[in-house]
């Protein structure tokens, strides 16, 4: 065991024990589990998150996924893991750097250590295995990476896991993740009962075998540590005073969907959305509903909109690719006002992109994909709570303005983890049975209310409701328009929905002062990180405040307002924007981040904009960069 | 299908006698002379016959000229997209297994851009008749090849003629798995097609049927010694599919085809000596997509309770 310098951070207290332990005490803290693909690095971690967050840590995970089921082992490339960053108080985002690592090989560890993920003075806990491996390429490539890790300022303890799991499975691999989690119970002091119950729920679908040997492994970790270690951490736990759930965003997409009373999503599988269905084809046996896996994305989108048409709102549920390919089908909805929720989880893109990895990139095409004028509601949730939520509103905005919404997450989102309130189940959100009766004599199919645009639509099965929906231009009888008025003034009428949704919406919270020198506005994911920053350049004493914006089609009422009283307003998105100064690069050229672009267009205001495509959620630290250098020059408003 | 199914969702009185004309709507803007005035006949026939109501009926069709028929049915229709109307037809069925669903798409809807969803619409087996109107050329485009334009046949995208053999529906869809009726069938044997139509109709499942029609202005000359020469014909008949005795004046090729026997039918589909009419393949055995998926629904308030046991798997 090799042992650096003890950890100094100013944020934490650290004292020792009687029996030589020393408690780094902290108020928040970040670790990661990394190995090769197919070791389960993501099992432990979600349990590790899962179990934090019921003992009253908040909590927010990252996984970090390769693109194949199983790159090369040992492979930089290749590494598969899973961030927890988790404190006393709420946690938003997965913060900057990595406090604790657990690696099963010196390479993807190295992976981690070049991409910067790893604190100054972290502390690693790395297999060693592969020091006296049979192979001699092996043990040359330990010494390099271990010769480069020790440069920097690591406390790097090898542990023998391979050899320790041996005592208990035959083969490892598939076994190093319970005793990695034992080791990390040990380290923060985890209630082991809780660590038990996660395990039968992580296995519920295997044998009672399969839970007795990872519980087996788990012990094992633990002992190993209690023998070995001569460190704890101490992240004290506070029970929230409210009921709280904890689960990911895709897992509460998925909830939101059934508790918004929908019961038909139809979708192909696409990463980093399918889990979302995984969940639903769960749950959907116990309520009635289908999940029904098309033969491709188009289908997906035309037997979902099939089944709106003739009752409850159904949904689709994609990716970036997948929404090009419905493309033609959500224009048919808009142009036939058939009401359908969509969910985006977007991925880096463009083309296949970057599957598994976090983007911003779908805004444009999300609201201005469909060629034609196709108005339609599109929103993005920026927490795991509000991926619930948005499904209710989204259903209900559907249905009640017959349109398409498309609600926008993301791959942070979608295997993100965090607790939050365990959602008071409301009827009313299921929305009602549609209603049957017979439509009465000269009622139009699209009636529409000239001022609002809005009109009842007719589902099959209702007497005198006979009509055929067509994506042809149309009347309100539903007749194809051969008169050119006629296709303006039902262009009129679905846009019109909008500006009536909008003037539902309220301007949306500064969070800071509602005025100062820079504004910081985001969308989706970033929330929590841009947040943090913003809060943290505030104690620095930075005139900064940031916004965050849930409707992007329509946009939120007041904006410009609320932009006029900051001397500076940018955008921080994950999406490509040329920097200034690039070359070829002029003020007039510059391709902006999205949402830069919608709001610069929308409010007239000079928006900036700082994006990166990095592959990964934007670490608070950064942020704070950005806004050290964005700071309106001069002074203050 | 069955006949008199009423609505789960709504209650309807049952005492109106529906007539061909009570599912008519606007008049059809075909050319004089379209094969599709004979199938829309057909269709009307068989929902007076059936006594469909029209609220519970719905006809989905896709993009081209046979794809404007719902408009021409009084009854709820779907004119979606182009290739795209088995995937509606089939969210519609699994939503609402109480409606009568029919399909109309023309070769190119179907066997083209479509091609993908009339596979797997065959494998899924949802209850519904869907209605193939091969002309053998795109129409509402103007005279472009079609992947069952014969080769060698000119036209405006392939002046020299068709570079490919042909695509044979039947027996493509003979070819998958599956697949539980498979007829077709022909606009000029009137008393023909609606027997055909009829025997789609009350089969269970998906009843595809390729109805073989000219195109007076683009493909006119394509059966024309077929329809003049009945000798070129070759009724499959049999209890368990179609029989049209009145028709044996005219044509005496009559094949007494077991349409339970797939490998006959596959050889007879893939013969080119005649046209055969008739059900080449039939299995009401095969399970249905809508029946296999369907589960019980439940109230708001057990929703709502199965909900809150679900989040307590999650709760902290």
């Amino acid at each position: 065991m090799t042992t650096n310098s003890p950890v100094t951070d100013t944020a934490t207290e650290e004292r020792r024990t009687a029996d030589g332990v020393e408690v780094i005490r902290d108020h928040q803290h970040t670790v990661e589990i990394v190995s090769d693909s197919g070791e389960g690095a993501q099992k432990c971690g979600q349990i590790f998150g899962a179990m934090s967050a019921k003992m009253g840590n908040g909590v927010w995970t990252v996984e970090i996924i390769p693109a194949e089921i199983q790159p090369p082992a040992r492979s930089p490339a290749g590494a598969s893991g899973i961030r927890i960053r988790f404190g006393t108080d709420e946690i938003t985002n997965w913060g900057n750097r990595t406090n604790v690592c657990v690696a099963f090989n010196e390479q993807v560890l190295r992976a981690r250590h070049v991409l910067d993920a790893l604190e100054e003075d972290a502390i690693l806990l790395v297999e060693n295995m592969w020091k006296d491996h049979r192979d001699e390429d092996i043990r040359a490539e330990w010494v390099t990476a271990m010769d480069e890790l020790s440069d920097s300022g690591y406390r790097i303890i090898e542990v023998p896991m391979e050899e320790q799991c041996l005592t208990v499975v035959d083969n490892p691999r598939k076994g190093k993740n319970m005793f990695a989690l034992g080791l990390l119970c040990w380290i923060f002091d985890r209630d082991m009962d809780l660590a038990r119950d996660q395990i039968a729920h992580a296995f519920r679908t295997k044998s009672e075998e399969v839970y007795e040997t990872n519980v087996k492994l788990l012990d094992l970790g633990y002992s190993w540590a209690d023998e070995n270690l001569d460190f704890r951490v101490d992240v004290p736990t506070h029970r929230a005073a409210e009921d709280m759930v904890v689960m990911n965003g895709n897992q509460a997409l998925a909830f939101g969907a059934v508790a918004a009373g929908m019961e038909l999503a139809a979708m192909y599988p696409i990463t980093p959305a399918t889990s979302v269905s995984h969940q639903l084809g769960e749950m959907f046996h116990s309520f009635g509903g289908i999940v029904h896996q098309a033969e491709d994305e188009i289908a997906a989108a035309g037997v979902s909109i099939g089944a709106s048409y003739s009752g409850k709102v159904a949904f689709t549920i994609t990716s970036g690719p997948g929404l090009a390919l419905k493309t033609e089908f959500l224009g048919l909805a808009i142009m036939t006002e058939i009401p359908l929720v969509v969910i985006d989880v977007q991925r880096g893109g463009p083309s296949t992109g970057l599957p598994t990895k976090v983007e911003q990139s779908d805004l444009i095409a999300a609201i201005f994909g469909q060629p034609g004028d196709a108005p339609h509601v599109v929103m993005a949730p920026a927490t795991i709570a509000g991926c619930f939520h948005s499904m209710i509103t989204a259903r209900r905005i559907a249905e009640t303005f017959r349109t398409v919404v498309i609600v926008l997450t993301d791959a942070n989102l979608a295997t993100g983890v965090q607790p939050f309130p365990r959602p008071s189940l409301d009827p009313a959100w299921m929305g009602s049975r549609p209603d049957m009766s017979p439509v009465p004599e000269g009622k139009r199919p699209y009636e529409w209310d000239p001022k609002t645009g809005l009109s009842q639509r007719f589902i099959p099965g209702q007497p005198g409701g006979m009509h055929t929906l067509t994506g042809l231009a149309h009347d309100e009888e539903s007749r194809i328009a051969y008169a050119s008025a006629v296709n303006q003034r039902a262009s009129a009428m679905r846009s019109r929905k909008l500006a009536v949704l909008q003037s539902t919406l309220r301007p949306p919270k500064v969070n800071g002062p509602d005025s100062g020198d820079l504004l910081v506005v985001g969308w989706g994911s970033t929330k929590g990180a841009i947040e943090e920053a913003v809060e943290n350049m505030r104690a620095e004493g930075l005139a900064v405040s940031s916004l965050q914006i849930r409707f992007l089609s329509p946009l939120e009422p007041g904006l410009k307002e609320i932009f006029q009283r900051f001397r500076k307003v940018m955008t921080v998105e994950i999406n490509y924007s040329d920097d200034p100064g690039d070359p070829f690069i002029t003020d007039e050229n510059r391709r902006r981040g999205q949402l830069a672009w919608l709001l610069r267009a929308n409010t007239l205001v000079d928006v900036d904009c700082w994006t990166r495509v990095l592959g990964e959620p934007l670490r608070p630290g950064v942020i704070e960069d950005v806004i050290r250098a964005h700071m309106p020059k001069g002074g203050a408003a | 299908m069955s006949a008199h199914s009423c609505s789960l969702l709504y209650p309807v009185e049952d005492d109106h006698e529906y007539t061909m004309s009570d599912y008519e709507d606007l008049q059809p803007r075909w050319c004089p002379g379209c094969g599709d005035l004979s199938v829309l006949t057909a269709a009307q026939r068989l929902l007076a016959a059936e006594q469909l109501k029209p609220e519970e009926t719905v006809f989905v069709s896709g993009i081209g000229c046979s794809s404007r028929f719902p408009h021409y049915v009084n009854s709820y229709g779907f004119h979606g997209l182009h290739g795209r109307a088995l995937p509606v037809a089939t969210g519609i069925k699994l939503n609402r297994p109480d409606l009568h669903v029919f399909v109309v798409m023309g070769d190119g809807d179907c066997t083209s851009i479509g091609a993908a969803h009339w596979l797997h619409a065959t494998r899924y087996n949802v209850d519904m008749v869907a209605l193939m109107m091969d002309n053998n050329i795109y129409g509402l485009t103007k005279k472009q090849t079609s992947p069952t334009t014969p080769m060698g046949y000119k036209s405006n995208t392939q002046p020299l003629g068709s570079y490919l053999p042909a695509l044979n529906p039947i027996e493509a869809t003979l070819g998958v798995s599956n697949a539980s009726f498979v007829a077709q069938t022909a606009e000029w044997m009137p008393a023909h097609l609606y027997a055909t139509l009829q025997a789609a109709y009350q089969h269970k499942g998906f009843a595809f049927v390729r109805i073989l029609q000219r195109c007076p202005v683009f493909t006119g000359d394509l059966y024309k010694d077929a329809v003049r020469n009945p000798d070129m014909i070759e009724m499959l008949e049999h209890p368990d599919g179609v029989e049209v005795p009145e028709l044996h004046q005219i044509y005496d090729n009559v094949n007494r085809h077991d349409p339970r026997n797939i490998e006959a039918a596959r050889e007879l589909a893939e013969k080119v000596d005649r046209i055969r009419v008739g059900v080449f393949f039939r299995d009401e055995s095969r399970p249905r997509y809508e029946e296999t998926r369907h589960l019980p629904l439940h109230t708001t308030d057990e929703k709502i309770g199965i909900l809150n046991q679900e989040l307590d798997k999650y709760a902290v």
